[in-house]
């Protein structure tokens, strides 16, 4: 099973870096909803420092909306999916693969450009190590929430906007601790519940959604 | 049906299958049995389900009404339907790595020997995106070669074939049913093989059927 989930990621890497845009899409989309915040309010660095930490997230949350959708639905369109399914392995396997290579695709360069836009944002450079914790532990569990609405979408024509409507509510909780857990930590207050329940949400989300994306992908 | 019952293994077979479609019946009481060394030519009108047919006997449809059932342990199915299963970014030999990989292993060799045979010598390297439909149709084929399944469900594998082509799967096909594999296929051409069994669905069709085994609804 191990060898049939290394074989999903090697081949959708493979994909990634023949159509590197799918990589690059995402995280320009997410710079330039952040450089929208700063035009759209004001750019006073103390009203904007106070509201970093949300915007970040919100636009972290977007930009994975983004590249969901697509996240089974090429390989239901060439039918490789239908030989993902037959292949003797759990569809979960196949749904923990195709969400790890989607997480590093599109959360991994966001924690990593993490940085560079905190300082744009002028969020409290104490803060920033724990604006990268919360995204490492958070954007995971919104490419493995997401992945239930994306099996979910797959086959429906024009499934973008419904994907959004039925994932951006199981979004909440973790979009509520993970700008909390960077606004305290710019307040310099501990941080480390937030990150708990964070990490504990990811390891409820890795636990629950392969299995139910899973199921759905068979429908 | 003419089957020979002795040493002929049971590879799969089907109990009082039926399917619906948005409420439309297309077809029921399909009891089937397909053993090792058999060639099933599926028939039947546009929409008379044969893809579906495929779809259940593979396990991708719902089997709601009815049973499909493969008597023996590890039996290997290969299913080729209507999408192939191609990525159009990554070229001939990487499609058939991946595919083969799923389920087993393959080395550039066997694979390069494989498209060789499909008669895709010298497209190795090249993307799936360049290849003509017949040509990517090959490319799909290819992975009969390299996979041992016993049973290949097959959907329209002759589609954008040329007349070559169609020759050299046929050969393929006879030699898969001699060497004890057997094979489900769906074309509106003809199979000139002296082993092939027709299954003409239009029997099975829910609505206008007069065998009393088939009622429209049937319940297990």
């Amino acid at each position: 099973m191990i060898r049939f989930m290394l074989a999903i990621i090697r081949r959708d890497l493979l994909l990634v870096t023949r159509q590197p845009a799918e990589m690059i899409n995402p995280l320009v989309f997410f710079l330039l909803v952040i450089a929208m915040f700063p035009l759209g309010i004001s750019p006073e660095a103390s009203l904007l420092s106070q509201t970093a930490a949300g915007v970040i997230w919100v636009a972290a949350m977007l930009a994975t909306l983004l590249s969901l959708e697509l996240l089974f639905k090429l390989d239901h369109d060439d039918g490789s999916l239908e030989q993902l399914l037959l292949a003797p392995y759990p569809s979960w396997s196949l749904v923990i693969a195709k969400v790890f290579v989607h997480w590093l695709v599109s959360g991994l360069p966001l924690i990593l450009i993490s940085p560079l836009i905190a300082t744009m944002l002028f969020l409290p450079s104490e803060a920033v190590p724990t604006l990268m914790l919360s995204l490492l532990l958070g954007t995971p569990t919104l490419s493995l929430l997401g992945a239930i609405g994306a099996a979910l979408v797959t086959g429906v024509r024009g499934g973008g906007m419904l994907l959004t409507l039925l994932i951006l509510p199981l979004y909440v909780p973790v979009i509520i601790f993970g700008a909390s857990s960077v606004a305290a930590a710019a307040q310099g207050m501990p941080v480390d519940g937030y990150m708990a329940l964070l990490a504990a949400m990811f390891v409820f989300a890795l636990m629950i959604t392969p299995w139910a994306a899973g199921s759905a992908l068979k429908l | 049906m003419s089957f020979i019952p002795s040493a002929m293994s049971e590879l799969m077979c089907t109990s009082d299958l039926a399917c619906e479609r948005d409420l439309r019946v297309l077809y029921s009481g399909l009891s089937l049995s397909v053993k090792a060394g058999e060639l099933w030519h599926v028939k039947g009108c546009n929409g008379a389900g044969k893809t579906t047919l495929l779809r259940q006997l593979a396990g991708l449809h719902p089997v709601d009404i009815g049973k499909v059932l493969y008597p023996q342990t590890s039996i290997k199915i290969i299913y080729i339907g209507h999408k192939l299963g191609l990525k159009e970014q990554l070229t001939a030999d990487e499609n058939l790595s991946w595919l083969v990989g799923l389920d087993g292993s393959s080395t550039q060799l066997q694979r390069y020997a494989a498209l060789e045979r499909a008669g895709l010598k010298g497209y190795e390297e090249n993307t799936v995106a360049q290849l003509s439909a017949g040509q990517k149709r090959r490319v799909a084929l290819a992975r009969l070669h390299l996979c041992k399944a016993d049973i290949w469900l097959l959907d329209e594998p002759f589609t954008s074939l040329d007349h070559q082509g169609i020759e050299d799967e046929q050969d393929w096909l006879n030699q898969h049913t001699l060497a004890g594999g057997a094979v489900l296929m769906t074309s509106h051409q003809e199979v000139s093989l002296p082993q092939v069994n027709i299954l003409d669905l239009s029997q099975y069709a829910g609505l206008s059927s007069s065998s009393p085994s088939s009622g429209g609804g049937s319940s297990t």
